[in-house]
């Protein structure tokens, strides 16, 4: 008997990603969006959902998201409306949520993403705003907790929510979407990005569904994945249990999941934790919003460029190989410094390997806030470089006076000429040490003369040891060669 | 010293024949000896109001008063926010709670220097039309104790009807501030929704509420609404048109105008003895120049069960943040978060309330909201319809106020007769229009009956200016409940 032939599934993932807009105050009052303030410290009644009160729609947060939809080629509805959407949960504080449902701000774009050097479309379905909610705080869980505590100052601030199309088709494919997504946002200054703090929220919908076929298999949401790595790690997870389940003849149930990042796999919610019914309808307190067409143009025509232009600009100003510029243009913060540092120091190539291989390493992330406080400014690197180039210093030394520069903020020239690194380019000094060095070590010379020529690197080495790193390579090499074979 | 109009009160301040002060004391004592008989005040700021008549008195014996309301002692419906003064809404949900803010119209009645004497009796969240639905108790009507005022301002309409105050605010959703004015003989005014903001005002239903005056006579009206009317930047639903002199439209001159009378509105339902009324009040009018033509509205049929999906899908909404968690009632003991809200909830609403939340909840829910809230959507817009091709005929429209005068308490104890008394106010609010009522009679047994003016949309300059012109012409006016 022959087994049957394993079904092949393929992988269908749309995301829903939210997107705290950093828009100074909220999104229907007053009160300032700081992050991290004493609790309740940021409210008022409106964002407290006292009786009585009433939004006022925050003209800054429509601006942010007309900026974010034309980034994605959206359509822009000329009207748009707010709607009410209902679930019970005390961190909300009317218990219903005000955000956008049949008419959204806008519809219809897409985001080319780059997985393993190929260039995919992603559509993306509709982009509209809304409203946070607050924050919940007890020991332990929601049920077992004794008392719970609420922190109104996250309720109210703006939100979009972007949806995209069942467009992409491997974990890995969604994380680069998400990258992708965030560096936009990024670019145009409408939100941090920031996973880790909540001002970056991505749920996903995972389905499977036999090769080559068309419809859509039944989908489950993933939510509570707080980070690029998570989202990843998590759509594989689900991507594995739902093939293992259809492999044993099960079906997939239509359900919400929640991503344990700690323990590594998806759960289901209980159904009591998710409301099926929003009861949607439009918010009587907000008059339909009319988006003008000068409005729009204005906005599209301060459009900064986007990450993918700056990309494409990278390769063909720099010379730069697409990796190196898609690290690099990530963040717009880091494509300016970037720039910055190669405006002081015109050798793309080089820059490029220092902040890709030194400074990334040192920083926390490549985000606005990361760059800004980077303790190398550009300028500093670029000071760096203009060292080894001239041949003030070596490479290797370089190295380490880039980790003191992390450490001190100092310039590498203070720190090079009070240390004493300066590269040894004497010839004289260093004919003396190399005469010691051969000296010291006959068996290497002996096995260089019997054609042992690796033995050379140990010759240098040990130059380089008694000269505790400062001593021109180049000089090194030259000179041992011609006493070696004098020998 | 009670019982002045409030045209007559400023006119009293500025001869310094009386101060406000005085008044103020005077309407206090007045409550304290008589709202026992007839419960229209929850609450009674006697302290601050005293303060305020002081600032008050100090401003016009400097000669420098603030405008016609300056010192002048008036009531609230407890559905505003007052800053520091409790706002039940007439809820045990409510009972203990003491908004942070002031709504827009009481800082803008503060600003014109008015007195507030303290918060008015309700049908719970406005929900009724007898404030028999009030938590605390019923309020009584001054012309026959065994009678309700009407509500859900009712407590509104007694403190002016019975001088416990000289004039008040109310809220008017589907009729609660023509209602009980017609049922206690006051004028009442519900301007167009966006002509007065509803910032601090409690909500029922967003897209029909609109708080307006209850007054003595139409004189006063304008002036409470010229106080409260105009743009507020903290109600996106305020309308930034600009807000005319009502006082300068009441300049009698009326000759002219074309009036629709809606025969929809004198139909079967409708008590004979209104009838009566209106049509007399009607020709009065022909008498002084206003031209009269019948027309039709034909949906007004439908207004009534386009309302009752409308506004309780929005109180139901509006209602959700009652839930025990920031303020107001919370019932102890529960073991969890929903078991927590869904105790508050029972003890805290009463029938009339949980009634309308479950009737908007079904109304609303997922394979009903088309054939329900959307049906009534399109409903609204056909009734909003039949007025604007009224009003391409006609500059106003005259219509009873209501079916029926005031009836007893408990007398209509299943909710839908309950109902059926806003049949003739509820199409006003569908279509957002300003309707007035103004006293039009006595039936045989001595009760009062509203002749209701409808106007185009920011129009209340003709509603005022025709009833107004409407009053003096006719002996109503002076007739005042026995009480004491």
């Amino acid at each position: 008997m022959s087994t049957r032939p394993k079904t092949v599934y393929d992988v269908v993932i749309g995301l829903e990603v939210h997107a705290q807009l950093l828009t100074r105050s909220k999104m229907f009052c007053g009160c300032p969006t700081a992050f991290g303030a004493a609790p309740n410290s940021q409210t008022c009644p409106v964002c407290q959902g006292m009786p009585g009160v009433l939004p006022v729609v925050n003209r800054r947060a429509i601006e942010f998201g007309i900026k974010t939809a034309l980034a994605f080629n959206c359509r822009i509805n000329p009207a748009c409306r707010f709607a009410r959407k209902h679930y019970y949960y005390p961190d909300m504080p009317k218990n219903f949520q005000i955000s956008q449902y049949e008419e959204p701000l806008a519809e219809d774009g897409a985001l080319e993403i780059d997985v393993d050097g190929a260039s995919r479309t992603i559509g993306i379905q509709r982009l509209h705003l809304e409203e946070d909610v607050g924050k919940l705080l007890h020991e332990g869980t929601l049920e077992t907790a004794q008392a719970s505590l609420v922190d109104y100052n996250r309720s109210g601030v703006p939100l979009m929510e972007t949806v995209s199309r069942p467009d992409l088709r491997s974990p890995e494919e969604a994380a680069a979407y998400l990258r992708a997504f965030r560096a936009v946002l990024v670019y145009l200054g409408v939100c941090d990005g920031n996973m880790e703090e909540g001002s970056l929220r991505c749920d996903a919908n995972v389905s499977l569904r036999p090769r080559g076929a068309t419809e859509l298999g039944t989908k489950v949401e993933i939510k509570n994945m707080n980070s690029f790595r998570n989202v990843k790690l998590a759509l594989e997870f689900e991507v594995k249990r739902q093939t293992q389940a259809l492999e044993a003849g099960e079906r997939i149930v239509q359900e919400t999941r929640l991503w344990d990042a700690d323990k590594g796999y998806t759960r289901a919610m209980r159904s009591k934790e998710y409301a099926h019914d929003y009861r949607y309808f439009p918010e009587p307190d907000l008059v339909p919003l009319e988006i003008e067409r000068a409005w729009v143009d204005a906005i599209r025509a301060a459009l900064p460029e986007l990450p993918r232009q700056r990309r494409q600009r990278f390769v063909s100003q720099y010379g730069l190989p697409p990796y190196d510029a898609g690290l690099l243009t990530q963040s717009r913060a880091l494509a300016e410094y970037y720039e910055a540092a190669v405006r002081e120091f015109p050798q793309p190539k080089i820059v490029s390997n220092w902040i890709m291989s030194e400074l990334l390493r040192e920083l926390p992330g490549d985000d606005e806030r990361a760059i800004e406080r980077a303790p190398v400014p550009p300028a500093n690197l670029a000071g760096l470089l203009a060292l080894i180039a001239d041949g003030t210093i070596s490479g290797k030394i370089a190295k380490d006076v880039f980790q003191k520069m992390v450490g001190s903020g100092e310039d590498a020239r203070t720190i090079v000429a009070r240390e004493g690194l300066t590269q040894v380019a004497d010839e004289g000094a260093l004919a003396a040490v190399i005469d010691q060095v051969l000296a010291q070590n006959p068996k290497a010379v002996e096995d260089y003369k019997g054609g042992k020529t690796a033995a050379k690197g140990a010759l240098v080495g040990q130059v380089m040891k008694a000269t505790r790193g400062k001593a021109n390579p180049a000089i090194v090499n030259r000179l041992l060669e011609e006493k070696l074979s004098k020998i | 010293m009670t019982g002045k109009t409030i045209h007559a009160l400023g006119e009293a301040y500025r001869r310094g024949d009386t101060t406000p002060t005085a008044v103020t004391e005077a309407y206090l004592a007045r409550i304290e000896q008589l709202d026992g008989q007839v419960g229209a005040y929850l609450t009674v700021t006697r302290e601050p109001a005293l303060r305020a008549a002081a600032a008050a008195e100090a401003r016009h014996r400097a000669r420098a008063p603030l405008g016609p309301l300056d010192g002048v002692p008036i009531a609230l419906k407890d559905v505003l926010c007052t800053k520091g003064v409790r706002t039940t809404c007439g809820s045990k949900i409510l009972e203990r709670f003491v908004p942070p803010y002031d709504a827009t119209v009481v800082a803008r009645l503060a600003a014109a220097g008015a007195v507030v004497l303290g918060k008015t009796n309700m049908d719970e969240f406005a929900m009724g039309s007898s404030t028999e639905h009030s938590a605390f108790k019923p309020t009584r009507n001054p012309w026959d104790l065994a009678r309700v005022p009407g509500g859900s301002s009712g407590g509104s309409a007694v403190a002016v009807a019975a001088d416990l105050a000289a004039g008040a605010l109310g809220s008017d959703t589907g009729g609660s501030i023509r209602q009980p004015a017609a049922f206690c003989g006051t004028v009442g005014l519900k301007p167009t929704y966006g002509r007065v903001s509803r910032y601090g005002l409690v909500a029922f239903a967003s897209s029909l509420d609109q708080i307006g005056p209850l007054a003595q006579d139409v004189r006063d009206a304008a002036l409470l609404l010229q106080a409260i009317a105009g743009h507020d930047p903290r109600d996106a639903t305020s309308v930034a048109a600009p807000v005319p002199d009502y006082a300068a439209a009441l300049d009698g001159t009326v000759r002219g105008l074309r009036a629709g009378i809606p025969r929809e509105y004198f139909a079967e339902g409708v008590d004979p003895e209104i009838a009566r009324a209106v049509r007399a009040a009607i020709e009065t009018l022909r008498g002084l120049g206003v031209t009269t033509e019948e027309i039709s509205l034909p949906t007004t049929g439908y207004a009534l069960a386009a309302y009752y999906l409308i506004a309780p899908a929005e109180a139901s909404s509006n209602l959700a943040r009652y839930d025990g968690v920031k303020y107001g009632l919370r019932v102890p003991g529960a073991k969890d978060l929903i078991e927590m809200s869904s105790r508050t909830r029972a003890a805290g609403f009463g029938a009339e309330v949980k009634r309308r939340v479950m009737l908007g909840t079904y109304a609303l829910s997922a394979g009903y909201h088309e054939a329900y809230y959307g049906r009534a959507q399109k409903v609204r817009t056909l009734v909003r319809r039949d007025f604007e091709r009224a009003f391409a005929r006609v500059d106003l429209i005259l219509a009873p106020t209501t079916p029926n005068v005031a009836f007893k308490h408990g007398e209509k104890e299943d909710p839908l007769a309950m109902y059926l008394n806003d049949a003739l106010t509820i199409p006003v609010n569908l279509a957002g229009l300003p309707g007035l009522s103004v006293r039009c009679g006595f039936t045989a047994a001595g009760l009062p009956i509203g002749l209701q003016l409808i106007g185009k949309p920011f129009d209340e300059a003709t509603l005022l200016r025709v009833a107004d012109v409407y009053e003096r012409a006719t002996p109503w006016r002076a007739r005042k409940p026995a009480l004491s």
